[in-house]
């Protein structure tokens, strides 16, 4: 006589289950991490050169312990401003000898000159900075290249910088390389 | 016309829970796709400052976290309130870090040794002093690539 196979009891699964998933909720996070990035320079060499940049071609930020900004010796009082100032410098529209140097170069991944700036901004923070301030002057910077490219972009491809190929954001890269130097830290504000 | 039969009284039928689980189950891989184990409890405070122009890191696995923060309740009796450190699971010196590149450049492949990102995780109030200690520390362990960890906001 064949017996039937009882059903198993499968209701307790579901709470089986629904502890794991707790248990992963608890220990992971979603948050990914994202931020501002940079390279940061190889340390100096002890017999190096500093090479010698025209005076035209650097943009000088300071900032002081008291978060104020001094621009190229003018003090700014919002930093918003930065991005305006920083684009105006690189690209330098109509010429001005006081805002940086442009140069014709070869950029291979386009396959044709293009005008290269030679502007470099110098960026001095002293040790009482806050990290906040910091940040808000590099999201300035990072704004205005990342504009500059996409403006380039826009006008060369018709395309915002996003939707290029990865050829043409190498050369793009290339034509608004993001030149910032972060100046060797000096400790005007005295005490550590 | 349709006629309803009534035979005597019925039981409410058992619900079936088998593909209950299925459903758990299937939020459970959900999850575990898209997120993370969290690597280390902070001992320190951290609130990251707002940027605009943030990018993802590409690939958690070449991501190594350099916290600096006040210390948080538990420790903050201890250590005082000035800025501390973390690198793994302890509170660090600044000297330590170029052994903690070292570290951490010994776990990856060799091929993927020059590609680590290191995400500076610091609280906005920390002043650049000992960010700037920091930095300089990598620059000597030749650890280029970093990263300021932000939060996005969208609003300029």
């Amino acid at each position: 006589m064949a017996k039937k196979t009882p059903g198993l009891n499968t209701g307790s699964m579901a709470d089986i289950s629904f502890l794991l998933l707790t248990f992963f909720l608890l220990t992971s996070s979603i948050n990914t991490d994202q931020g501002i990035q940079r390279r940061l320079p190889p340390p100096l060499q002890e017999n190096q050169e500093v090479p010698k940049i025209n005076q035209r071609n650097v943009l000088r930020i300071l900032v002081n312990m008291h978060d104020q900004l001094l621009v190229n010796g003018e003090v700014l009082s919002d930093v918003r401003q930065l991005r305006s100032i920083t684009k105006e410098f690189i690209e330098n529209p109509t010429n001005d000898p006081h805002r940086s140097e442009k140069q014709a170069k070869y950029i291979d991944d386009l396959g044709e000159n293009a005008m290269v700036s030679k502007g470099v901004v110098s960026l001095q923070n002293d040790r009482g900075t806050s990290y906040a301030m910091y940040i808000a002057v590099q999201n300035q910077l990072t704004m205005a290249f990342n504009e500059l490219r996409d403006e380039y972009s826009q006008q060369r491809f018709g395309k915002p910088y996003e939707k290029i190929s990865e050829n043409q954001k190498k050369g793009v890269q290339k034509i608004y390389p993001i030149s910032i130097s972060e100046a060797e830290p000096s400790n005007y504000g005295g005490k550590k | 016309m349709g006629r309803f039969k009534k035979e005597g009284k019925k039981d409410v039928p058992e619900l079936n829970m088998g593909s209950m689980s299925d459903i758990i189950f299937m939020f459970l891989f959900f999850f575990m796709v898209i997120t993370t184990m969290r690597e280390s409890s902070l001992f320190v405070v951290i609130k990251v400052p707002k940027a605009t122009e943030v990018q993802k890191l590409e690939k958690k696995a070449l991501v190594s976290s350099i916290n600096i923060g006040k210390p948080n309740q538990n420790y903050i009796k201890k250590l005082g309130p000035e800025p501390r450190i973390q690198l793994n699971d302890q509170f660090s010196e600044f000297t330590d870090i170029i052994e903690f590149v070292e570290a951490e450049k010994q776990r990856r492949n060799e091929v993927d040794r020059t590609m680590i990102t290191w995400s500076l995780k610091v609280d906005e109030k920390v002043k650049m002093g000992i960010v700037t200690d920091v930095k300089q520390e990598l620059r000597k362990a030749s650890a280029f690539k970093v990263n300021y960890a932000t939060s996005k906001v969208i609003t300029k």
